[in-house]
């Protein structure tokens, strides 16, 4: 199991997230979601509420977001749940952050077939820029994760920051991106190969090759 | 080879839009009503014919885990589909595809599947990490509302199906059907006890059926071509085309849409530009994704790419996610790796699990540098012996067997480094 503990709650926790109310327009997206499960079935919606409330808090402190108890607090008012069972879905499912993160949630993926082609390359490239493990660096720009796979397996080794992927990644192609980043640009996300456009084999496909250039419909073939 | 004409997935590299224009243009959504009206029965003997077996891994027969459903569902206790979408198998990145570049195919599929099996609605779980992929999804789904496919009338059809999109949050186990349905409920996604089975009793206590994205998203072209034409690929029992995810030591790591069988060197050789080093540099492949036993180079080459090919060789075809390591690899660090993601992904919930997977990475570890005695071999493979089969849901059989592989083809490496330790220590 992962080891994961909720930030403690604190007079000034409760001082800065105790007002906590989802924006008009995530509280919009918040109605629509719940309306997707039968009548008194609300509670399905947790897991899409608790992603709106991490996102409007990273809104509102310039970071990827996390869930301080107050606002835990407030979606399971919102659905009308126990607390603690929001709190268990929250340290359940480990893209809740329970604690503070930085503005750029550096997400490697070191799992097997990422490490086969070179993810310890890549998280050493993080920590000579200063990153640590479970850290966020003191300039408030980056939290280091090593997560496991993310299904990026044919374009590996690859890194999730905050809502992009940036694969078929070197030590190199990594420091172009974080520097873009720093930088405030955005730099292109997906395959970082030159050349490859996704999970074709790279230097072409080898099946398909009508589609690369045109809408193919294969239907007048069968 | 399996020809461009025959493969369904056929925008699965996205040089081409996603959008309901785009796939319409390739044969998505041609005349859905067509294919309903034929009637839930004949949908699922067609399916049943074409001899497709589930693609999450398993490999159940999918027209037969549709016939499951009730007949007549009760109003009050109406039927649900549900769509894993929730790939986290280390190795499997096959359903992303679909979903970013081609996913009319799988809404189309759900109306399809949804229907046969007299369900009022379709929730794809998609794994949390794929949030672009989800965004796609969501505007995929709003597109084939705006166009009358689905919701009331769906297609002109008559029937009713709605579809919703549900997203994850980062939980492995959230792939095993029982803990998807009740991650789907709001709770902490832990696998139930079966029976009932979700097709008695799954989704708010309804009659449920999980399937694997590529299972649904391929029922549409099977009910255009027909049975026959799908299962005039691969081996008996083992019918259809499949999408293989080659990662880790080769040339050129990719995602492919071949024939079943097909020999293991014939993939690598046509789609992967070779091992990397050459044939000769080849040492084990995963060929299943992260939870089916390694199997060694001499085994492997020959193989047949399907169920029982790989069945016989001591593995299993999984999701066809092939993971490739030459001889450079550390053998026991990539199975140790393995190891600490099945600690990592325990959802804590029986004993055996929870506790063993720790215990067997901690030993894992220590066997990465030999720093080990050699009865602690016996002792690991004795403990995942007791992890395996006695847990809820299949993850402590998956953490177990990676490791029993090992143990299996390796063991000779692991007493070397045991060996050298103690010699080290020595002198």
């Amino acid at each position: 199991m992962a080891d994961r503990h909720p930030e403690p709650d604190s007079p000034e926790l409760r001082a800065r997230w105790g007002g906590f109310a989802f924006t008009p327009e995530w509280d919009a997206k918040a109605k629509e979601q719940i309306a997707h499960y039968p009548e008194g079935r609300q509670r399905s919606a947790v897991m899409a509420l608790l992603d709106y409330a991490q996102r409007q808090v990273g809104e509102e402190t310039r970071t990827q977001g996390w869930l301080p108890i107050p606002v835990i607090e407030y979606v399971a008012a919102y659905l009308d749940m126990p607390v603690i069972r929001v709190l268990e879905v929250a340290s359940f499912y480990t893209m809740y952050n329970l604690q503070p993160v930085g503005r750029f949630h550096v997400q490697v993926c070191g799992t097997t077939p990422c490490m086969l082609r070179g993810a310890e390359d890549i998280i050493m490239a993080c920590k000579q820029r200063g990153m640590a493990k479970g850290y966020t660096s003191e300039d408030g720009l980056w939290t280091l994760t090593e997560v496991e796979c993310m299904g990026n397996c044919a374009s590996a080794p690859m890194v999730q920051i905050n809502d992009d992927n940036y694969e078929d990644l070197t030590p190199d192609r990594l420091d172009a991106v974080l520097n873009a980043l720093a930088k405030g640009e955005t730099p292109k996300a997906g395959t970082q190969e030159p050349g490859r456009h996704t999970v074709e084999p790279s230097g072409g496909p080898t099946t398909l090759t009508a589609m690369v250039t045109e809408n193919h419909d294969y239907r007048g073939e069968w | 080879m399996l020809e461009d004409r025959d493969r369904i997935f056929t925008n699965v590299y996205g040089y081409q839009p996603w959008n309901l224009d785009a796939a319409r243009m390739r044969g998505d959504w041609d005349n859905t009503k067509d294919i309903l009206a034929k009637g839930a029965d004949a949908i699922v003997e067609e399916i049943k014919a074409s001899g497709l077996r589930g693609r999450g891994g398993a490999g159940f027969p999918t027209g037969l885990k549709w016939s499951f459903m009730p007949k007549q569902p009760d109003p009050n206790r109406p039927s649900f589909l549900v769509i894993n979408a929730d790939e986290s198998e280390p190795g499997s990145c096959k359903d992303r595809e679909i979903i970013r570049h081609d996913p009319h195919k799988l809404i189309e599929g759900a109306l399809v599947a949804g229907f046969a099996m007299r369900a009022r609605a379709a929730y794809i779980y998609i794994r949390g990490e794929y949030i672009r992929e989800a965004e796609t999804l969501v505007a995929a789904v709003k597109e084939a509302y705006a166009a009358g496919l689905i919701g009331k009338n769906a297609s002109g059809s008559g029937y009713d199906f709605d579809v919703f999109v549900h997203r994850g949050a980062g939980a492995y186990i959230c792939g095993e059907e029982t803990a998807m349905i009740e991650s789907l409920e709001g709770k902490k996604g832990q696998p139930r006890l079966k029976p009932p089975f979700p097709a008695g009793a799954g989704l708010y206590g309804c009659p449920t059926t999980v399937n694997n994205v590529e299972s649904i998203a391929v029922a549409p072209t099977i009910m255009r071509r027909g049975a026959a034409w799908f299962s005039s690929f691969g081996r008996e029992n083992n019918k259809g085309t499949k999408l293989f995810q080659i990662s880790g030591h080769v040339n050129k790591p990719c995602v492919v849409e071949e024939a079943m069988s097909i020999p293991f060197s014939e993939l690598i050789e046509k789609h992967c530009g070779g091992i990397t080093g050459g044939r000769d540099n080849l040492l084990a492949v995963i060929p299943g994704g992260s939870s089916v036993p390694l199997v060694p180079a001499a085994e492997i080459w020959d193989a047949p790419m399907d169920f029982d090919g790989l069945k016989a060789v001591g593995s299993g075809l999984g999701t066809a996610a092939v993971i490739v390591m030459d001889k450079s690899t550390d053998i026991v660090k990539a199975i140790s790796r393995l190891s600490y993601f099945y600690k990592h992904e325990s959802c804590g919930q029986c004993t055996p699990c929870r506790e063993g997977t720790g215990w067997m990475w901690r030993v894992m570890k220590r066997l990465e540098t030999g720093d080990a005695d050699p009865a602690e071999i016996d002792l690991l493979y004795e403990v995942t012996k007791q992890v395996e089969g006695h847990t809820i849901c299949a993850l402590g059989d998956a953490a177990a067997w990676p490791i029993q592989g090992l143990l299996r083809h390796f063991r000779p490496e692991i007493e070397r480094r045991i060996a050298d330790n103690v010699r080290e220590a020595a002198e």
